[in-house]
């Protein structure tokens, strides 16, 4: 097995056997003494390595050394200047390749737990009572926001901060993006989302839900602002196309999660959501969304397959994840790949191939060739099939306004300030990038919109 | 943040009317388009064509079956809705065919007024066709037969009007006259067989496609319907269709994921109510 061991050990985790029976959050926050005896542990190099791997530029020695010094507050201060989500981040970000992978320290031991520090001071705060961070005196200007993902919440809490008016638009009855719908509970408390959230929003963002731009609100209402910032976010998700596949209980990673995030379907019908809870599922695909799907399967007592076509050394997720999933009891089947799904009108299997590794693709990974003949086959029995195969740019809003420029895959089309073809319109998260993580998302929203508060002086 | 029911009347047998103050949605409506609507807080978030609008107002009408629309139609004047978001899908294809058929089958009678009359403003000439299983089941005939040049209604089993299907009056129609476009909106097997008798003639033909949906903006791909043997999202791509095209099969096979969950669902719902010894909480 090449997932280590060890990834598991550093965590400070629930046994897996107790969490696997609820939704509850896996990793546990650090103690006061074990967060100061952490922060201590920090050089405080005069040229910091790890600020240059936040794309939120946090300050990052500087609150550590509140941390060592007790100051739990001014760490909060320091920490919100930069970034208004930082419980969110703190457990979300993959910090093994931004700031902690960076740390000198990790070069001959471990490095400086990071992550988990700008968690501690975020949830510290959030027990001992949130302050608001200031806003500048009221500039006159409005600008909208389209989507309340971390793209949209970053832009939003940036150009609000900087004294705009502010209208968040969100097609959903929740804000949040992919941190309400996407990502489970155990990952990502709800409380923990719904709380920065509302901390943004008391910067005096107004919220306006159940709104799809371009239809509740027309472009021309739209460009009607003095500016707006796009962050409509990956949500359009991709199938297989194989045969199959619309059979009662295929679902895309997106709708599957959807429905037990945002909609409680693992609680019905107490909620009035339902999904079919299946007895056999097969995961397909090797990112954290694949991840996030195999454990919320499990948790809804299913036995768990996760299918994917390259070895287990090539997987896109984060290692701490898979190695969660592991622990979790998931049953990982690397190079295969599904050619069909079997059933009607329920699925009732799945058919996979094996693959074979040959030479480095243009991504420095192995090519996955299919084995030829039957040998190469085997066959699942499952009742639900799970599709974790990528999402692209969701093609609704930008497919409404007219004059805005898209790329071949559908995202929109930014320069490097993040400004789109339209003068006043700028762009960030997965519209702008393709799928990404939380943390990229919500650093060129920020660039973003300190763009816009640069074109608005 | 809540939406207030302005007017709520049962106007069928088990079909509702209900109009809510949602001015984001009823601003920008088109014929075809649809809403989203959760009743409350543990709600499932649910599709409804837009039946009118009428300034801030958006209709919809729906016949009592499930649990939500169970509890929409125990709603009173007053009352409120958790989320309404919309307007939704691709606008019908509203322009100058000539001269159009528009047909309603059940409760999908209640999407014809806003495209008639849209269809009707720019100068096409609208021939209206309805038709239930019985009289009590038809709805809205006066404000259509406004809307329209002509309307037929049909009842399957006499009671009211021509005895007989729309599909039997659509024939004759294109028998007797040039007919540029048709619209067919109902239940899926009606508009299946429905469709049939615009073949022959190749009348374009559109049908309003009611898969299940969790979003409505083409997140989830819940709603993936076959056309032409492409997969399409009924929610962003549709919810209207080329009839002939549909992969009819697959899309009746789609909604019926969850029987037993709505079942159960409904059961539940009517516990409550007797426990609660009340028409609402």
């Amino acid at each position: 097995m090449s997932i280590s061991a060890d990834v598991v050990k550093s965590m400070n985790n629930r046994p897996a056997e107790e969490r696997i029976l609820d939704f509850l959050e896996v990793e546990q926050g650090l103690s006061e003494e074990s967060a100061v005896l952490e922060a201590l542990r920090c050089m405080g190099c005069p040229r910091p390595r790890c600020k240059s791997g936040c794309p939120v530029n946090i300050d990052i020695p500087a609150f550590i050394n509140e941390i060592a010094q007790n100051n739990f507050r001014n760490a909060a201060r320091l920490l919100k200047k930069e970034n208004m989500l930082p419980a969110i981040c703190g457990r979300v970000c993959p910090q093994e390749n931004q700031c902690e992978g960076l740390c000198i320290l990790g070069i001959k031991s471990k490095p400086v737990r990071i992550g988990a520090l700008e968690r501690f001071v975020a949830d510290w705060e959030r027990e001992n009572g949130v302050e608001t961070p200031d806003v500048a005196p009221s500039t006159g200007k409005n600008v909208a926001v389209v989507g309340s993902g971390p793209a949209g919440i970053t832009a939003a809490s940036e150009l609000a901060r900087a004294g705009h008016s502010v209208t968040i638009f969100e097609s959903l009855h929740k804000a949040g993006g992919v941190m309400s719908y996407g990502i489970p509970e155990f990952r990502l408390p709800k409380e923990i989302v719904n709380a920065e959230i509302d901390q943004v929003l008391s910067l005096g963002v107004d919220l306006k839900l159940n709104h799809i731009v371009g239809r509740s609100i027309t472009s021309e209402e739209l460009l009607a602002y003095d500016a707006v910032f796009i962050g409509t976010g990956a949500g359009l998700p991709y199938f297989m196309g194989i045969e199959g596949e619309n059979l009662n209980g295929v679902y895309s990673a997106n709708e599957f999660l959807t429905r037990v995030n945002l909609m409680h379907a693992n609680v019905f019908p107490e909620y009035d959501t339902p999904v079919i809870q299946g007895s056999s599922v097969a995961v397909v695909g090797g990112g954290n969304v694949a991840m996030d799907s195999a454990r919320v399967a499990k948790r809804m007592g299913a036995k768990v397959y996760l299918i994917y076509r390259r070895r287990e050394e090539d997987l896109p997720a984060r290692e701490a994840e898979a190695a969660n999933a592991i622990e979790e009891g998931i049953e990982f089947i690397c190079c295969a790949n599904p050619t069909k799904i079997l059933g009607g009108p329920a699925v009732s299997g799945i058919e996979c191939v094996r693959m074979n590794m040959c030479e480095l693709d243009e991504s420095g990974r192995p090519c996955p060739v299919p084995v030829e003949g039957e040998e190469g086959k085997f066959t699942l029995n499952v009742d639900v099939v799970i599709e974790a195969i990528g999402q692209g740019p969701n093609p609704l809003l930008a497919s409404l306004i007219p004059g805005l420029k898209r790329g071949k895959k559908g995202n929109i089309i930014v320069d490097e300030n993040g400004r789109t073809s339209i003068h006043h319109v700028f762009a960030g998260g997965d519209i702008a990038t393709g799928a990404a993580t939380v943390i990229e998302a919500m650093g060129t929203a920020k660039k973003a919109a300190q763009s816009i508060n640069e074109m608005l002086k | 943040m809540a939406y207030t029911i302005k007017k709520a009347t049962e106007i069928a047998d088990k079909i509702f009317e209900v109009w809510i103050d949602a001015p984001h949605v009823a601003h920008n409506a088109c014929a075809g388009q649809f809403v989203v609507i959760r009743t409350d807080e543990s709600g499932e978030r649910i599709p409804l064509t837009i039946s009118a609008t009428d300034g801030d107002l958006v209709r919809i009408v729906f016949m009592a079956v499930g649990k939500t629309t169970t509890q929409l139609s125990d709603l009173v004047s007053g009352d409120t809705i958790q989320d309404i978001a919309g307007p939704l899908g691709q606008p019908s294809e509203v322009k100058r065919w000539g001269r159009c058929v528009v047909i309603g089958g059940g409760v999908g009678i209640a999407c014809l007024p806003i495209l008639a009359r849209e269809l009707k403003a720019i100068g096409n000439e609208v021939i209206g066709i309805i038709g239930a299983r019985n009289e009590t089941l038809l709805l809205l005939e006066d404000e259509l037969s406004a809307a329209c040049d002509e309307l037929v209604i049909c009842t399957d089993d006499g009671s009211k009007g021509f005895h007989g299907f729309p599909a039997d009056i659509l024939k004759q129609k294109l028998e007797e006259k040039t007919i540029d476009a048709v619209w067919i909106i109902g239940p899926a097997i009606m508009m299946k067989i429905t469709s049939i008798a615009t073949l022959p003639k190749k009348v374009k033909t559109f049908v309003s496609l009611n898969p299940i949906m969790v979003d409505g903006t083409g997140m989830c791909g819940s709603c993936r319907v076959t056309i032409g043997g492409e997969t399409k999202f009924a929610c962003v791509d549709g919810p209207e269709f080329d009839a002939h095209l549909v992969d009819w099969d697959g899309l009746m096979q789609r909604q019926r994921i969850y029987p037993e969950q709505e079942r159960q669902s409904l059961e539940l719902y009517h516990e409550h109510k007797c426990r609660c010894g009340e028409k609402h909480e």
